[in-house]
């Protein structure tokens, strides 16, 4: 069974380790949030000036001043900051956040990834993207295997506008869990009852498929 | 003390003309300078460059330039909220240089600080190096990037003094802090203008010298883009 959204988040969210600062882009990593294990310590950086960002507000409590990069109403949890927008890329680009997770478009095989344009049809910015993919040295990109088309998204190469080169690690999809290393895909792991088959017919890119890959475990 | 209080926003635009740069502060719709805005359709100025992290959405922030075709050229970050943005820009109506977010604050900050230029990673590689000059660091390519040249700075507070001192609220501070003193001229609107003396000097988060000209602020809609929230149980 391939994995929701939310089962890719609560995957992803394993690879969140006590004492983590952590940036979580729109969409599918924004939900990991809800699946950090309570026992460890992490903060959630949100690159529009808030770092200890918290859950949405109860009903009736919603704050205009009190957004993510989502533009979503949040809360600050006790121990949180607010900073302007040059001191929060200060953060990323000087690598004081340990861990970024964010969407994407394409992934290549050499780590390249494509997120925030396609030419002459959607131009909607890259963000903070540029800035997060080239700084972080812990990458993990959280989306679907293939897109609505069917068509892969981990390809050899890009065909959409680059966001950033050679700098995704870990990629974390519906069908699996992979590592990219020496110019391929390493499939890691696999989503329960997912075949290796599966995922080969839906990677477009070189996948290396090493013994015995086990089932993902939530 | 040096008094920098203008007594409206027509004042505080006193200057503005066809062509110029703009910055303007706020992330999404959160911290945008809604006065300075609004003064600008009034004003019916023309040809702007925008310097602005988004563009509003369709009917509000600089939403409300863009349906008036006042806007040449927008310089942001993230533009995805706003149709009429997307259309104007597809169609090749105004002209659109996006630029990745941490290279935008810092640009504002580089003209604020005096720093003409300076290297980034970011966007090495991809269509936002294109034309620049490239370097490498320890090992690791990075892209040129300079300071901003702007006319004038629109920028939102929360609290602000006399002396052009100002306090922001939460995350509405983002790029209102570094476009302060980014341009030959920065104007403050705040929701809560106090004579000097008033706001702790420890807790000023941009300090009056930034600020050309102040002023209070009026009618803030403060409009969420997207209301999230939990059910009360």
């Amino acid at each position: 069974m391939s994995l929701s959204k939310e089962q890719i988040a609560q995957r992803i969210a394993k690879e969140v380790k006590d004492g983590y600062y952590v940036n979580l882009g729109i969409g599918i990593p924004t939900l990991v949030a809800n699946y950090v294990r309570d026992d460890i310590q992490v903060e959630f950086q949100s690159e529009n000036g808030i770092l200890g960002m918290g859950p949405f507000p109860l009903e009736g409590e919603e704050d205009p001043d009190l957004i993510n990069a989502g533009k979503q109403t949040i809360t600050a949890l006790p121990g949180a900051s607010f900073f302007d927008s040059a001191m929060s890329f200060s953060m990323i680009r000087g690598q004081h956040v340990d861990l970024t997770i964010l969407g994407s478009m394409e992934v290549a095989q050499n780590g390249n990834i494509a997120n925030w344009k396609i030419p002459g049809k959607m131009v909607k910015g890259m963000g903070g993207a540029m800035d997060l993919v080239a700084s972080a040295e812990n990458i993990i990109v959280a989306m679907m295997h293939t897109n609505r088309a069917g068509a892969s998204k981990l390809l050899k190469e890009c065909t959409l506008p680059l966001t950033g080169v050679e700098c995704v690690r870990k990629i974390v999809t519906n069908l699996a869990v992979l590592e990219i290393k020496d110019n391929a895909f390493h499939l890691l792991e696999r989503a329960p009852g997912v075949s290796i088959d599966e995922i080969k017919e839906a990677t477009e890119g070189e996948l290396v498929v090493n013994g015995e890959i086990p089932e993902m475990k939530f | 003390m040096i008094n920098k209080t203008v007594s409206n926003v027509e004042e505080a635009c006193k200057g503005i003309k066809d062509s110029m740069t703009l910055m303007l502060g706020g992330f999404g719709l959160s911290g945008i300078p809604e006065n300075a805005i609004k003064e600008l359709v009034r004003l019916n100025i023309q040809d702007v460059t925008c310097i602005s992290n988004n563009a509003g959405v369709d009917d509000f922030g600089l939403g409300l330039l863009l349906r008036k075709h006042q806007i040449k050229k927008m310089i942001s970050s993230y533009v995805g909220e706003n149709k009429e943005f997307e259309r104007q820009m597809l169609s090749g109506e105004m002209e659109v240089e996006l630029i990745p977010q941490g290279t935008l604050a810092q640009r504002c900050q580089a003209a604020q600080s005096g720093i003409p230029a300076f290297f980034t990673p970011a966007g090495y590689g991809t269509e936002v190096a294109e034309g620049k000059e490239t370097r490498e660091f320890d090992g690791k390519m990075h892209v040129m990037e300079k300071a901003f040249k702007a006319d004038f700075a629109f920028i939102k507070a929360w609290k602000g003094d006399e002396a052009g001192n100002l306090i922001f609220k939460g995350t509405a501070r983002n790029f209102n802090a570094n476009m302060s003193g980014a341009a030959k001229i920065t104007v403050a609107e705040v929701e809560e203008l106090v004579p000097a003396g008033e706001l702790d000097p420890n807790q000023i988060h941009i300090p009056g010298i930034f600020v050309q000209r102040i002023f209070q602020g009026k009618d803030y809609e403060k409009r969420i883009e997207q209301r999230t929230v939990r059910p009360k149980k």
